[in-house]
C-alpha cells in the first residue's frame, strides 16, 4: 500500500498481508466472540533436573496437536518478578499461546513448575507447585490396546473439599481444567473417549495428579462400565507460591458474550391433517446476476456435438470391424 | 472412608469435567499405592457419572461411531483475548446515515448502450472504460492548450489519492478505538517533518559512526577545522546541512512547508505557548532594550557626559 501523509503529517503505511495464507492465519489469531482452544507454551528456565525435564517432555506430549515447546534454556524469564514476565509476553505473543509451563530447578525451589495465564498476551494469573514423586509414562507396563490417542478430549476428574475451601486449590483447579481440557467441541466421537486426568487434593497444600486410560465394559445397559488404569505420569504436586488476578482483569476476562438465540425455522408448519408443511419461495430472476457464459473454446456446442458425432462413429465402426471379424 | 458424604457430584457435561466436593482422606494412607488406589477408585466414580449423563444423550450413528452433541460447558473459564471491539462508523458511513443513503447491491452484468450487449462492470472487457473513449468533445470552459486524455488521468490520480488519504483516517480512527481489522497493520514509515514529535529510533552502527560528523555541523564552519582523531573517518557529507522543504508539494500529498510553519505559529499562538515562550523573560528582555535604547549608548562602566556642563577652567590666567 503507498504512503499517506495523515493529518499529524507524520508518514503512515497501510499494511495488508500479501498472500491469502498470511491473512488466514491473522483471521485465527484475532479477537473473536467464540474462541479457539488455548495453545500451551512449555519451556524451561536457566536449570533444570531430569524431573522437570521429563515433566515438560510428557505434558508436550499429552498435549500434542495443542501445545509448543521451546528447547532452548531462557536465563530471564522470572515469572514471579515484575520485570521477568516480558520474554513471556513476547513469546505468547509470537506462538499465539496463552497458558505456559515453565519449569526450573534451584536449591530453593527443586522441581519447580510454574502454571500461567495470559490475557491479551499479559500475564493474567500463575500459580507455583513443585513435583514430588514423579512416576514417568514410561514406567507403566499395561495393554498396549487401551493406550490414549493422541489429541483426544479427555475427562477431568477433581476429588477433595480442599478444591472448594482453599484458595490456591481453587485456582490451580480452574488452571488444570484450562490446561487439559483442549478444544471445547460440539459433537463428541463416543467411542474416542479413552483418556481421564484424576486430581485428589491429599492435604490443603498438595495434589495429587495421575493420567488413566479408559476401558469400557460391557454392563446390562447402554451406559457401560468404566475401569481406569493408570498408565503416568504421575505426580505430586505441592502449592509453593501463586498470584491472583487483578479483580478488574478477572472481571473482564470473564465477560462473555450473548449466547446465540435459538434459531426458529422458518417456513415449516405442521398441520393436523396434512403433516408437516413448508412455503417454497422462488426468488425473481435477476438478468444482471446471471454469470457470463463460459466461451471458452472446449466447451462450445459445436466442439461438444461434434465430439459426441465422432464417438459415435468410432463406436460403429468399432463394431463394424467386430461384426467383420 | 466417610459413608455419611453427600454422594451428589458438580458435573460439567460439556468440559467433560467431575468435582466431588465431599471427599476427605479420614484416615492417613498406610502407603502409597492405598492412597493410589484410593484417588483411582474416586476417579472411576466421577468418570462414571458423567458417562452416565453422557451415553444417555440422544446420540446419531456415523461411520466412526456413535455421535453425540454436547451442551454447552458450564464452568465459566477466563477468555483468552478480549472481546472485538465495535469498529466506530467511517466518515462515508456517518454521512450516509445523516442523508438516508441505502446501500445498493451493484449488478456484475450491466447493460451496455454503444454495442448492445451485456458486459461485466469490472474486468476485462467492462463497461464504461477509460481507455475506450476515442474521441473527448471539447467544451467551451476548455483551454485551447490541454490535452483531455491527460486530464482525465490526473483527475483520476487526484480522486484515488484522496480516497487513499480517506481511508488512512479511517483506519486511524478505527485503531484509536481498539478496533483495527485484524489483517491491517499501520506503520509508521519516514521521519516526520520538523515541529512534529520525532519518533525514537535505534541508533545503528552507521549513525554511532557518523557521530563525530554530526557534532561537527554545530561549529560555524561545518566541522572543516576540526581536529580528527586517528582512524576516524571524514563525515558523509561535509559542510554545514540544511534540509529544505519542497515548495510545490507532492499529489496528495501535505505542503510540508506550509505545515513547517503553520506548527510553529500555531505552538506560539495556542493555549500552551507560555510554556514553550517564557512572556516573563521575553516581556524582560524587551524593557531592558528599550531602557537602553532611552539612555543612549549607556554603560555603567562609560561615564555620562553632559554637554550642558562646562569643564572647570584649568589655568586660564597664564
Amino acid at each position: 500500500m503507498g504512503q499517506v501523509a495523515g493529518k499529524s503529517s507524520v508518514m503512515m503505511e497501510i499494511r495488508t498481508p500479501k498472500t491469502h495464507k498470511a491473512k488466514r492465519v491473522l483471521e485465527k489469531r484475532a479477537p473473536k466472540l467464540v474462541e479457539n482452544g488455548k495453545k500451551t507454551l512449555i519451556l524451561h528456565g536457566t536449570k533444570t533436573s531430569a524431573t522437570v525435564s521429563s515433566v515438560l517432555m510428557e505434558l508436550y506430549r499429552l498435549k500434542k496437536g495443542g501445545a509448543i515447546k521451546y528447547s532452548r534454556r531462557n536465563e530471564n524469564i522470572r515469572p514471579f518478578e515484575s520485570g521477568g514476565e516480558t520474554s513471556l509476553e513476547f513469546f505468547s505473543l509470537k506462538t499465539d499461546c496463552s497458558i505456559f509451563v515453565y519449569g526450573s530447578h534451584s536449591k530453593k525451589r527443586p522441581d519447580n513448575l510454574v502454571l500461567g495465564r495470559m490475557y491479551d498476551h499479559h500475564v493474567y494469573d500463575l500459580i507455583e507447585v513443585g513435583i514430588e514423586n514423579f512416576k514417568s509414562l514410561l514406567s507403566f507396563s499395561y495393554d498396549k490396546k487401551i493406550a490414549p490417542h493422541e489429541g483426544s478430549k479427555p475427562f477431568i476428574c477433581f476429588t477433595g473439599e480442599g478444591f472448594e475451601n482453599v484458595q490456591e486449590l481453587k485456582q490451580l483447579k480452574e488452571v488444570l481444567t484450562d490446561l487439559f481440557r483442549g478444544e471445547v467441541v460440539e459433537n463428541l466421537n463416543l467411542t474416542g473417549l479413552d483418556r481421564a486426568y484424576i486430581c485428589t487434593a491429599v492435604s490443603p497444600a498438595k495434589v495429587f495428579l495421575t493420567h488413566c486410560a479408559i476401558k469400557l465394559k460391557k454392563s446390562g445397559t447402554i451406559v457401560p462400565r468404566i475401569e481406569l488404569v493408570e498408565v503416568g505420569p504421575s505426580m505430586d504436586l505441592v502449592i509453593r507460591r501463586n498470584r491472583f488476578p487483578n479483580e478488574g482483569l478477572r472481571k473482564e476476562a470473564m465477560k462473555s458474550s450473548k449466547d446465540k438465540p435459538k434459531k426458529k425455522v422458518k417456513n415449516v408448519d405442521q398441520d393436523d391433517v396434512l403433516g408437516k408443511l413448508g412455503r417454497v419461495y422462488i426468488p425473481e430472476q435477476e438478468v444482471g446476476k446471471i454469470p457470463l457464459p463460459d466461451k471458452s473454446k472446449g466447451v462450445k456446442r459445436e466442439r461438444r456435438e461434434g465430439k459426441v458425432k465422432k464417438n459415435k462413429e468410432e463406436g460403429s465402426a468399432s463394431k463394424k470391424l467386430k461384426e467383420s471379424e | 472412608m466417610d459413608m455419611e458424604t453427600d454422594q451428589i457430584y458438580q458435573i460439567d457435561v460439556g468440559n467433560l469435567l467431575a468435582f466431588n466436593p465431599n471427599h476427605r482422606f479420614s484416615s492417613a494412607p498406610s502407603s502409597r499405592e492405598e492412597l493410589v488406589k484410593e484417588c483411582v477408585t474416586e476417579g472411576t466414580k466421577l468418570v462414571q457419572a458423567i458417562a452416565d449423563t453422557l451415553f444417555n444423550l440422544p446420540s446419531t450413528e456415523t461411520n466412526d461411531g456413535p455421535l453425540v452433541q454436547l451442551p454447552p460447558p458450564s464452568t465459566k473459564l477466563p477468555r483468552e483475548k478480549h472481546l472485538p471491539r465495535p469498529k466506530p462508523p467511517t466518515k462515508w458511513e456517518e454521512f450516509a446515515l445523516k442523508k438516508g443513503i441505502q446501500k445498493r447491491k451493484k449488478d456484475k452484468i450491466v447493460y451496455d448502450e454503444t454495442t448492445d450487449k451485456f458486459k461485466r462492470r469490472h474486468g476485462y472487457d467492462r463497461v464504461n472504460d477509460d481507455n475506450d473513449i476515442p474521441i473527448i468533445e471539447a467544451k467551451a470552459s476548455d483551454e485551447p492548450g490541454e490535452d483531455p486524455f491527460a486530464k482525465r488521468l490526473d483527475d483520476k490520480k487526484k480522486r484515488v489519492g484522496k480516497q487513499e488519504k480517506n481511508r488512512l483516517e479511517n483506519l486511524k480512527s478505527a485503531a484509536k478505538a481498539g478496533a483495527l481489522p485484524s489483517h491491517v497493520q499501520l506503520a509508521v514509515t519516514g521521519l516526520p517533518i520538523s515541529g512534529t514529535k520525532a519518533q525514537p529510533k535505534k541508533i545503528g552502527k552507521e549513525a554511532l559512526g557518523d557521530v563525530a560528523g554530526l557534532a561537527a555541523t554545530s561549529t560555524a564552519s561545518g566541522g572543516k577545522f576540526d581536529k580528527k582523531l586517528p582512524g576516524e573517518k571524514p563525515p558523509k557529507k561535509q559542510g554545514k546541512h540544511h534540509k529544505y522543504l519542497p515548495v510545490v508539494p507532492r499529489y496528495g500529498w501535505v505542503d510540508e512547508e506550509k505545515e513547517q510553519t503553520n506548527k510553529v505559529l500555531g505552538k506560539l499562538l495556542s493555549k500552551h505557548s507560555h510554556e514553550i515562550l517564557n512572556v516573563g523573560k521575553a516581556i524582560n528582555m524587551y524593557n531592558d532594550k528599550k531602557e537602553k535604547k532611552k539612555s543612549g549608548r549607556s554603560d555603567k562602566l562609560k561615564a555620562k557626559k553632559d554637554i550642558t556642563k562646562k569643564k572647570p577652567y584649568a589655568n586660564k590666567a597664564n
